[in-house]
């Protein structure tokens, strides 16, 4: 009985304080803070130095950094960087998938391999298990396939990997699976475990479970982390100096660099593009990230701000109300399907 | 429900002296009971005592360990071969599912699909139902449950009791033999409940089979056919709701009644 008084009591308060904020603005003096003006002036300053110095020292050699950003060798490498990013990323992903769902296995013998893999490759530099890749080759001449210590019933030479592009892109692949199957691994153990019962209890198989109801839900968790590993990725490309190759953007533009002497401008010109592409995958990973999203409370919370925070007593007082509002949201996430 | 037992003489769930342990902890101790054709059920009792284990062992998302579970004469979750007992494999557990339709207490919608696809996900994959057919379906249900207008919203636009609501549509849209509701308004805010409960109690009205483990002493007096009261994992006094409620003969069910009701 208490409760519908008090409501009514404090009902026309709320609305009161909202008519004194809405009607006089409050004009006081803002506090003043003297540190930070300073500290970003002294900044700005330094940076000012630095590149007015930079623009004028030989050492950088601006001029042949003009020559050689748009030279098509470089080009042509920074197309090979790209591609090597991308053919490794998505085996990657897929391996990674692959040892996530091993390590969840019911089966310890299972569990411990995709354990040990990890163990392995996430234990040692990229950059060693570059140079092992480039000779792995002599350590195994030729692929048998027959009964172990015995006559071969097949044997091919081991050419593939006397492509040292495909070895780079396996070598790079292996060493990254590991780092997506703890991604993937964090994503599906993030989905509730509620979500897999309800499946189950709809007669939905393990497979059906996993494909539309975990592994959509466990993209928004995914997505975000592998966006940075594309981009990291993008970067570990220029250890493939180790297998040797060099054919990629690092190393083509040392290869120029050793013929001309001028090591400096070369950096830039690779660093530049290096920037170009990961700037990319930036804006790339943040429409991604909005897509996923889709569906869950957070992009509401996102919005409702924007309504003000006279709706927010409306919507606390009719739980069940608010049609309109609901309405509009689902247009929305209705539109970004579609 | 006279009708029900002319049809046939099998009943829907049969428990005869099923016992349950999580490691050392034993939650269910020789439970026995039958649920008849369009029969209400309801148990009730403390939190921990067994009730939600044992509706969940009813479609095996838990195995029995000892005794005999049957629904409609088939054993839950083993086959029988002579006198020896085979686990079922994975499709075979998933097809005794088929039949038997569960609402949670928190719901569990997929919150990455709206109220219909959420109802449609089954009868595709499993039943192999078109599209179009089960989203006219799922349309009806959605009616049905007083949710027409919400079919293309997310769970997360949704209030709790309408999120229930929908969540009974999508058992509801395998065709169910069999309803077991878990705690079902026990996640929501009271002024919510009722709407759960009218749904739960059109439902029963038609002659659904249900169980329903609850709180809400009201819908039990009011809908149940028969009432458990359980404790420590053993069914303490069962018989007619308003025999229970009115006049309790255990202690145990006399304290739990004197602070719920």
């Amino acid at each position: 009985m208490s409760t519908p008084a008090e409501h009514h009591q404090s009902a026309p308060q709320i609305a009161q304080g909202t008519e004194h904020a809405q009607g006089a603005a409050i004009k006081a003096i803002p506090l003043r803070h003297p540190w930070r003006v300073i500290i970003a002036v002294v900044l700005v300053a330094f940076i000012a130095i630095f590149v007015a110095d930079a623009s004028q020292r030989a050492d950088y050699g601006w001029a042949d950094v003009g020559k050689y950003i748009f030279d098509k060798r470089i080009s042509q490498a920074a197309l090979i960087t790209l591609e090597l990013t991308v053919y490794s990323m998505v085996i990657a992903i897929v391996l990674g998938l692959l040892l996530a769902i091993m390590r969840l296995s019911p089966n310890p013998v299972v569990k411990g391999i995709a354990w040990l893999y990890l163990w392995l490759f996430r234990g040692t530099p990229v950059y060693v298990q570059l140079v092992f890749w480039g000779i792995v080759s002599l350590i195994y001449p030729v692929l048998t396939i027959g009964i172990p210590f015995g006559t071969p019933w097949v044997s091919i030479p081991n050419d593939v990997f006397h492509n040292l592009f495909v070895t780079a892109i396996i070598g790079l692949a292996l060493n990254e699976a590991a780092y997506m199957s703890e991604i993937v691994r964090a994503g599906l153990l993030s989905v509730d475990e509620g979500q897999e019962e309800a499946s189950r209890a709809l007669a939905m198989s393990w497979g059906q479970t996993m494909r539309y109801v975990v592994v959509p839900q466990a993209m928004k968790i995914i997505i975000p982390p592998t966006g940075n590993e594309v981009i990291s990725m993008l970067k570990t490309t220029s250890l493939v100096a180790a297998i040797p190759l060099s054919i990629d953007l690092y190393g083509v533009s040392r290869g120029i660099s050793a013929v001309t002497f001028t090591p400096v401008p070369l950096l830039i010109v690779a660093s530049l593009w290096y920037l170009l592409f990961t700037s990319v995958l930036m804006v790339g990973q943040h429409f991604i990230e909005k897509r996923f999203s889709r569906g869950t409370g957070r992009r509401k919370a996102d919005k409702e701000p924007d309504g003000g925070g006279g709706t927010t007593t409306a919507v606390a007082g009719t739980p069940l109300g608010a049609p309109t509002l609901g309405g509009q949201l689902t247009g929305t996430d209705f539109g970004g399907k579609r | 429900m006279s009708e029900a037992s002319v049809s046939t003489s099998l009943p829907m769930v049969h428990a005869d002296c099923v016992s349950k342990s999580f490691g050392s902890n034993k939650v269910l101790r020789s439970i026995s009971l039958t649920v008849n054709r369009g029969e209400v059920l309801c148990i009730v009792g403390p939190s921990g005592s067994g009730k939600s284990t044992f509706l969940r062992c009813i479609n095996h998302l838990e195995r029995v360990d000892a005794g005999r579970l049957a629904v409609e004469g088939q054993l839950v979750g083993y086959r029988q071969k002579g006198d020896k007992l085979y686990e079922l494999k994975p499709k075979e557990a998933a097809f005794q599912r088929r039949d038997i339709g569960m609402v949670f207490q928190r719901f569990n919608l997929f919150p990455h699909l709206t109220a219909v696809e959420n109802i449609i996900q089954a009868p595709m994959r499993v039943k192999r139902m078109s599209k179009s057919a089960a989203t006219a379906r799922a349309r009806e249900l959605l009616e049905r449950v007083g949710l027409g207008d919400k079919a293309d919203y997310y769970p997360a636009h949704l209030s709790g009791g309408q999120q229930q609501r929908v969540a009974i549509a999508r058992a509801l849209a395998m065709d169910p033999k069999l309803m077991l509701f878990d705690e079902p308004t026990s996640a929501l805010d009271p002024e919510l409940v009722g709407e759960v409960l009218d749904v739960m109690k059109e439902l029963a009205a038609s002659g659904m089979t249900m169980i329903v483990v609850t709180h809400e002493m009201g819908f039990a007096r009011e809908v149940a056919d028969s009432l458990v009261f359980m404790d420590g994992g053993v069914v303490v006094e069962a018989g007619a709701p308003g025999e229970i409620l009115g006049n309790p003969q255990h202690d145990r069910t006399k304290a739990f009644l004197s602070k719920v009701l």
